[in-house]
């Protein structure tokens, strides 16, 4: 059968379970654009600016587990993919992304709007792809996909001459794969998953530190027989929130720079600890010639790489975290470690760091409380980047699974928009709440018109502390509180904002208003948009000051007032 | 295990398609890695590549640059052969100053490194030499007492001996 190049496009999307594509058109790619009506399957969510459609993209695939799907133009819309790509990158989240390129004949020539897009995602992609010729297209969408969401999943970029989107070719083979270079290990080694079992067998003081990976690799139900088994206690990374259930007695919080004491010190006490589907971030080890030393490791990652690069183990296993857990599981011993757990109880109780201060100021930490109370720990949580993030993970109890979307490993503010509307394209019903900075959500607010364009009824909470309130803690306790080009002064009103979209806008100054506007905005049948006016100098608790270990570790003082 | 840093020679088997090389050089920089040479050619089957890369670095380094390799789409198979059974070769072209007066003096040493002189001016002679990296130093070493113009050398190809080698980079390392 005779086909364009773009028909080939949506219906090789649509062979791979698309359903969902974020983007903007443009010259090179409006062929594409153009063919899309005869393909309403296809739902194209048309944002306001790339980086709303890449980083949308990425959390629609967090919840789905299915590639996240973009469509950008040559030039700058291409380029303005590139901080969702990074991110999903960092994150290890697949991604499509197919962006036109200008006519092939001009390529090389500087022509109107050409940019060099698989040059500059080249160390940002897990791989990408020029295709030259209508004919190679099928077969790339189908690599793009095999690569994006196999072994380590990452985004993938297709990028495409506007004369291959037009160009009819005979299309009728089943597309196929061909990459003799790739091929992800998904089992584990037999004789290694034997030497972890006895290390947990012997081990007094385990710990099981779990990763983005157990939710990558739906290994939820691996991992609690695994904790329950053998009463190992379950930390968590900052991505790896939500993979484990927060009221379950073994949870024992999450570790590192902003994490709670009583994780970091439980790491640095066991003497084993068992890394599941997660990289030993430096914002988890801190100086990693001083990390957990006196513990045996074992690392299960999906990812050879990754293995020994910051930390050396003791057992290393190479494949599907799910898969390994399915051998290892059977074969480890029932155990109970009631020492070490009372161990750790203590240190709960002695290093309380979820513990807010008595005040009547409003916290940003007392709204996230609010929520996850009201929401009885049933909501996804999707953040921006700085304290306010920090924060919704210390202070929501997660209880549903995959259910907190963070830039972790990219750190890229602005997340908290795109991605709110992502999630809740993916997951219709589920109750988005998107907490956002002041900051973070100035640079992507311009999604709010997608999000009323499709009827999306995310729930925003602006924690706002009038700074680029990380920044300002770091010059606070490392440069003598000399606040260089964070105060924002000229801040929008943003409920008037809201209320220019069409969004439901609410304004809350008193502590005693936050449950009430949360209850208001869950029944209101739509997108809300609070805007919290919360305690502008207040810092995030426990620090682990970059580079340095738990030993140098700052607790917040409960008894000293707070500062205004 | 080793830590200290000595040359290791990494050979890799690659897709012959654009940008490969590209991929290879940006993850090398990216990562920080140093590359001494690097050389690369058509291998036995048709669409291959083969690469030899002499990489600077602790034991470590280069298990992290081969398994970095191996993560590329278009990496094929990474061999570190740098175990002594290995034959490693680059040539080199030196374009020497020479004159009558010590021409004589110059094809001696030619001739023990088992060279040879394929170009003659009236002030240079092009030597070309062939054998593995530490010899072709010692004959430009040599030469250069004389004065070395220009120096134009492949970087190292290598190739184990016999069958068995083994892989640096298998998952399970
Ligand atoms: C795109 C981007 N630019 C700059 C930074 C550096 N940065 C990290 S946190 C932060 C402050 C964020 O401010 P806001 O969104 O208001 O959140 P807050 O910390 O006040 O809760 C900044 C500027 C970043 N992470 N991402
Ligand atoms: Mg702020």
């Amino acid at each position: 059968m005779i086909k364009k190049g773009s028909q080939i496009v949506c219906e090789s999307l649509l062979r791979e379970g698309c359903d969902v594509v974020f983007g903007i058109p443009g010259g090179a790619i409006l062929p594409l654009y153009q063919t899309l009506p005869e393909y309403p399957e296809l739902r194209h969510i048309l944002v306001r600016h790339e980086q709303g459609a890449s980083l949308a993209a990425d959390a629609y695939a967090r919840i789905t587990g299915k590639p996240g799907v973009a469509f950008a133009t040559s030039g700058p819309g291409a380029t303005n993919l590139v901080t969702g790509i990074a991110s999903a990158q960092m994150d290890s989240v697949p991604l499509v992304i197919v962006t036109g390129q200008v006519n092939s004949w001009t390529l090389g020539t500087d022509a109107f709007q050409e940019t060099d897009i698989t040059g500059i995602t080249l160390p940002i992609t897990k791989h990408n792809f020029l295709v030259m010729d209508a004919r190679d297209i099928a077969d790339t969408i189908k690599e793009a996909f095999y690569i994006a969401n196999s072994g380590r999943p990452g985004p993938v970029l297709v990028d495409i001459p506007r004369d291959a989107f037009i160009q009819q070719v005979d299309y009728s083979d089943e597309p196929s794969i061909d990459l003799p270079g790739y091929s992800p290990s998904i089992k584990g080694n037999n004789r290694q998953i034997k030497r972890a079992a006895k290390l947990i067998s012997q081990a007094e003081k385990p710990v099981i530190i779990a990763g983005h990976g157990i939710i990558i690799s739906k290994a939820y139900d691996e991992l609690r027989n695994l904790a329950e088994k053998a009463q190992i206690p379950v930390i968590t990374t900052l991505l790896g929130i939500s993979c484990f259930p927060e009221d379950h007695v073994l949870w024992t919080g999450w570790p590192g720079m902003h994490g709670m004491a009583y994780s970091s010190l439980a790491l640095d006490e066991a003497d084993l600890i068992i890394a599941l589907g997660m990289r030993f971030d430096d914002r988890i080890t801190g100086n990693p010639q001083k990390f957990a030393v006196n513990s045996r490791k074992i690392h299960i990652d999906i990812d050879p790489s990754e293995i020994g690069k910051n930390i050396s183990v003791d057992v290393p296993i190479v494949g599907d975290v799910k898969e390994i857990l399915l051998e290892l599981n059977p074969i480890i011993e029932e155990s109970v470690h009631p020492e070490w757990l009372k161990r750790i109880d203590q240190l709960k109780i002695e290093h309380p760091s979820l513990k807010l201060p008595q005040t009547d100021k409003l916290l940003a930490r007392q709204v996230i409380k609010d929520i996850s109370e009201i929401t009885d720990g049933q909501a996804t949580l999707v953040t921006g980047v700085g304290q306010h993030q920090m924060w919704a993970a210390q202070h929501y109890r997660f209880k549903k699974l995959c259910s907190f979307l963070t830039s972790g490993g990219s750190g890229t503010m602005g997340y908290e928009v795109p991605a709110a509307m992502g999630a809740q394209v993916a997951d219709p019903d589920a109750t988005v709440w998107s907490i956002c900075g002041d900051g973070g959500f100035q640079m992507t607010m311009s999604e709010l018109a997608t999000i009323v364009e499709n009827r999306l009824p995310v729930k925003f909470a602006i924690l706002n502390n009038g700074f680029l309130g990380m920044v300002r803690q770091w010059q606070e306790i490392f440069f003598e509180s000399s606040y260089v080009s964070t105060g924002y002064s000229g801040n929008p009103d943003f409920v008037k904002l809201a209320e220019a979209y069409g969004i439901k806008g609410i304004r809350v100054t008193d502590k005693t208003q936050v449950k009430p506007a949360i209850t208001e905005a869950m029944d209101h049948d739509g997108p809300v948009l609070i805007d919290f006016i919360v305690e502008q100098e207040d810092n995030v608790y426990p620090m682990i000051p970059s580079g340095m270990t738990v030993n140098e570790i700052i607790e917040e003082n409960l008894d000293q007032k707070v500062t205004s | 295990m080793s830590s200290f840093s000595e040359k290791h020679t990494i050979t890799a088997l690659v897709e012959d398609r654009p940008g490969v090389l590209n991929r290879i050089s940006s993850m090398f920089r990216r990562r920080g890695y140093n590359i001494s040479s690097l050389a690369v050619g058509q291998s036995e089957t048709s669409g291959l590549s083969r690469m030899t890369f002499v990489v600077q670095g602790d034991t470590k380094t280069v298990e992290m640059v081969a398994k970095n390799l191996n993560k590329l789409v278009e990496v094929i198979k990474v061999l570190d052969i740098s175990d002594e059974n290995a034959v490693s070769r680059e040539l080199a072209l030196i374009r020497v100053n020479s004159d009558v007066s010590n021409r004589g003096e110059i094809m001696q040493i030619v001739e023990i490194f088992r060279a040879k002189i394929v170009d003659v001016s009236k002030d240079t002679l092009m030597v070309e030499v062939t054998g593995d990296e530490d010899k072709v130093d010692s004959l430009v070493d040599l030469l250069a007492t004389f004065g070395v113009h220009e120096v134009m050398r492949t970087g190292t190809v290598a190739m184990s001996r016999g069958v068995a080698f083994e892989s640096l980079s298998g998952p399970e390392n």
